[in-house]
């Protein structure tokens, strides 16, 4: 398949794996410890285990899996809110599918559309804007979820039902930021971290320079990646090249999508439309500043959580959960106390077993072979 | 003498009610000649055969019938609900008979009879069940079965969606011939009948909420042909299942914890068209897991291999056939697909249902 099948070629995969361990052998670190690259992005981690990337590489690089996941980070609360707004009369609550199946901390959107409400499934925001123009008489709510990659277009439907006049549509705003999340997560004493791959989604929107802290202040190497497995490998070595070479900047593999001051018409539709929120509580991190956004006072008529009452109760994550220590990389998701037992992928306990692009629901589902003989061979 | 003889010399032909209404109301649930003129009109006039014909309770089938073919009954049931009700490649009715039918035929057993229950949701057009009774008849016809007895419900509005039909079957396994899940031995092959993923992304395509362009057609069709061919060359067949709900990954993984084996596949032999991978790249779905109504994976001893895919591929319905993993000793009940991209991975049981992914 055209415009495919060129990103995972198996000989350019060989190269790549080739240069890699080439670098590994050249980096001193690699004989004493294995080196933590982590992927920001939850596309990245679901490339990852769809292709099997972990079991080509050598065994001195060791990927961890970040909270890149916008559907794994919903605190309980927010999905409770969802489930409040679903269930009220009159209300057509539209979202993305794998948002479905959140638990809130009595029920996912899943739940409640099994008990009547009615929650739909939609591609795009403009898919509950098109509902809302096709049912006058009824309230519209569209899920907005994501990071950076979904918010100009979040923005634009907002933008679209204004200009339309359109006013039985609007819009439940969960959209987070990667910035402030990555650098919480920089700041934690237990970081091991030696590199990232960046999400390539939201550099698409936000460009390359945002990131620049991280090599100026943290001294830490990000390479923005593409989401094909090929992508993945060569950011991979791009990361370790600059380990070898003892630099830490921004790079940017995904040149094909990405340009590095990002996409002014995005951002701009995303500046009218929303503004920072003072904290956003992320499942699993907890409470983050500065790392959501909410709907600018100018079109709070679209901001759901004016319009419809909302309990806004903030729900803590149950005590067995050690996603925390997963999204930094401090254990493995295996090494959870619940993996597997009280927290499956049907029935998640944590954030990370939420949604398949979660590091453990995505260990439980495709499994990481070279790890699962380390457990057998060592077991604790 | 069979029993189909005895019933056309003693019985006088009847005549067949008819509808003159559009749409199907509570009135034609009723018992009464209402009913009856619908059962007539819409089933009994397409299913034509001697068993059904006198309307009694139940069908009869003689014993000595059932001997000729084998020396086991096999019974099935399963229900079809779907949206839409028909689809390119296929419909509900297409479906229910293929569907049973496979289900008979991957036992190893030569399916004969089928009865057909619907439940009708009122306002239901009468064209629509007339297309739907066409298309089971004809699929009926091809796939060499009889549709022998049959129930009619109608409910009230919101009760059902639209239409819903139950078939089971029943066939006789000929003498000999043992499969099952639990037969498969380490040095296996697993063979599999064509593309993987059509009937899936064909029905996702057809609810229309994407308005793709792309002419994904069901691969709906009775296989119970294709599966004789196979059981003549390879009377050695270990397994054979429907890949349906799950998709192939579902079954290989049942074959994984049945037979206590580990299961190794290749994704590069793995057939599948260049539309429904497409399409399952913009959805964010895994083809493994999508539903299939006309493959079939089996395992078949190694020696046999070559014997097989021959003569899978020489059916109209194998012609893409391909080997695409082997039995392993281990790990016992774990799926691991070599990717084509060079890595490897394990392929678990779907949990709950595909999900498209946010971005």
């Amino acid at each position: 398949m055209k415009y495919v099948d060129e990103f995972r070629d198996p000989a350019k995969a060989q190269t790549l794996i080739n240069g890699i361990q080439a670098l590994v052998a050249q980096i001193d670190i690699c004989r004493s410890r294995p080196l933590q690259i982590m992927e920001v992005c939850g596309g990245h981690t679901h490339t990852i285990f769809r292709y099997g990337i972990q079991t080509m590489l050598p065994e001195q690089i060791e990927l961890i899996h970040g909270p890149g996941c916008p559907v794994c980070v919903l605190p309980m609360g927010r999905v409770d809110d969802c489930v409040a707004i679903a269930e009220a009369p009159g209300v057509i609550f539209t979202t993305f599918g794998d948002a479905m199946r959140v638990p809130g901390s009595r029920k996912s959107l899943m739940q409640a559309k099994a008990e009547g409400a009615d929650v739909r499934m939609v591609y795009s925001p403009l898919d509950a804007l098109s509902l809302a123009r096709a049912n006058p008489g009824r309230q519209v709510v569209f899920f907005g979820l994501g990071f950076e990659t979904t918010m100009p277009s979040t923005a634009l439907t907002v933008l679209q039902a204004e200009r339309e006049g359109i006013r039985n549509f609007s819009l439940f705003c969960n959209h987070i930021t990667i910035v402030p999340t990555i650098k919480a997560i920089l700041d934690s004493p237990e970081l091991t971290l030696d590199g990232f791959l960046g999400p390539g989604h939201v550099s698409m929107v936000i460009g390359t320079r945002p990131y620049e802290f991280i090599a100026r202040h943290y001294h830490r190497p990000l390479v923005v990646t593409g989401f094909e497995p090929l992508d993945i490998l060569q950011s991979i070595w791009m990361v370790l090249r600059q380990i070898k070479d003892g630099r830490c900047e921004i790079e940017n593999q995904y040149t094909r999508v990405v340009p590095e001051r990002g996409n002014a018409a995005g951002l701009e539709a995303v500046a009218r439309v929303f503004e920072l929120r003072e904290f956003f509580e992320w499942r699993g991190l907890g409470s983050i500043d500065h790392s959501g956004v909410r709907i600018r006072e100018a079109y709070s008529h679209y901001d759901a959580e004016r319009k419809f009452d909302v309990p806004a109760l903030r729900i803590a994550d149950p005590k067995s959960c050690q996603c925390g220590e997963v999204l930094k990389g401090v254990i493995k998701p295996w090494q959870c106390k619940v993996f597997g037992s009280a927290c499956k992928p049907e029935t998640p306990l944590g954030a990370l077993m939420v949604s398949s692009e979660g590091a453990c629901a995505a260990y439980y589902q495709y499994g990481d072979l070279a790890d699962r003989t380390r457990v057998t061979t060592n077991p604790g | 003498m069979s029993q189909s003889d005895t019933i056309d010399e003693t019985r006088r032909p009847r005549r067949l009610g008819t509808v003159s209404v559009e749409t199907v109301t509570l009135a034609h649930g009723g018992g009464g000649k209402a009913m009856r003129d619908l059962i007539d009109d819409v089933f009994v006039s397409v299913f034509d055969n001697p068993r059904l014909a006198p309307l009694e309770d139940q069908a009869r089938v003689d014993f000595n019938d059932l001997l000729l073919h084998g020396d086991r009954l096999a019974f099935t049931t399963d229900s079809y609900v779907i949206d839409p009700l028909e689809f390119p490649g296929g419909d509900i009715g297409k479906l229910a008979v293929c569907g049973t039918t496979n289900d008979l035929a991957v036992g190893g057993a030569k399916p004969l009879y089928l009865s057909c229950g619907v439940i009708i949701e009122e306002g239901l057009s009468i064209e629509t069940l007339r297309r739907v009774a066409r298309s089971m008849a004809m699929t009926a016809v091809e796939a060499g079965v009889q549709i022998v007895t049959g129930d009619t419900k109608v409910v009230p509005r919101g009760a059902c969606d639209k239409l819903f039909v139950t078939t089971s079957g029943i066939g006789v396994i000929r003498e000999g011939l043992e499969v099952g899940a639990h037969c498969a031995r380490p040095g296996d092959a697993i063979l599999i009948n064509g593309f993987i993923g059509d009937h899936g992304a064909a029905v996702v395509d057809a609810r229309g909420d994407l308005s793709l362009s792309t002419p994904i057609t069901s691969d709906c069709a009775a296989l119970n042909g294709l599966i004789e061919v196979l059981i003549a060359a390879v009377p050695s067949v270990r397994f054979m299942r429907d890949a349906t709900r799950g998709g192939i990954a579902s079954v290989l993984n049942e074959i994984a914890e049945a037979s206590g084996v580990g299961i190794e596949v290749y994704e590069k032999e793995i057939p599948i068209r260049a539309e429904v991978r497409g399409f399952c790249e913009i959805l964010g779905l895994d083809p493994l897991y999508l539903a299939n109504e006309g493959k079939i994976v089996c395992v078949v001893p190694a020696d046999v291999q070559t014997t097989a895919l021959a003569a899978l591929r020489s059916h109209p319905l194998g012609r893409q056939s391909a080997l695409v993993g082997v039995v392993q000793n281990g790990p016992k009940g774990r799926v691991i697909m070599q990717t084509t991209f060079g890595g490897r991975r394990i392929v678990d049981m779907l949990i709950g249902q595909q999900l498209p992914r946010i971005c």
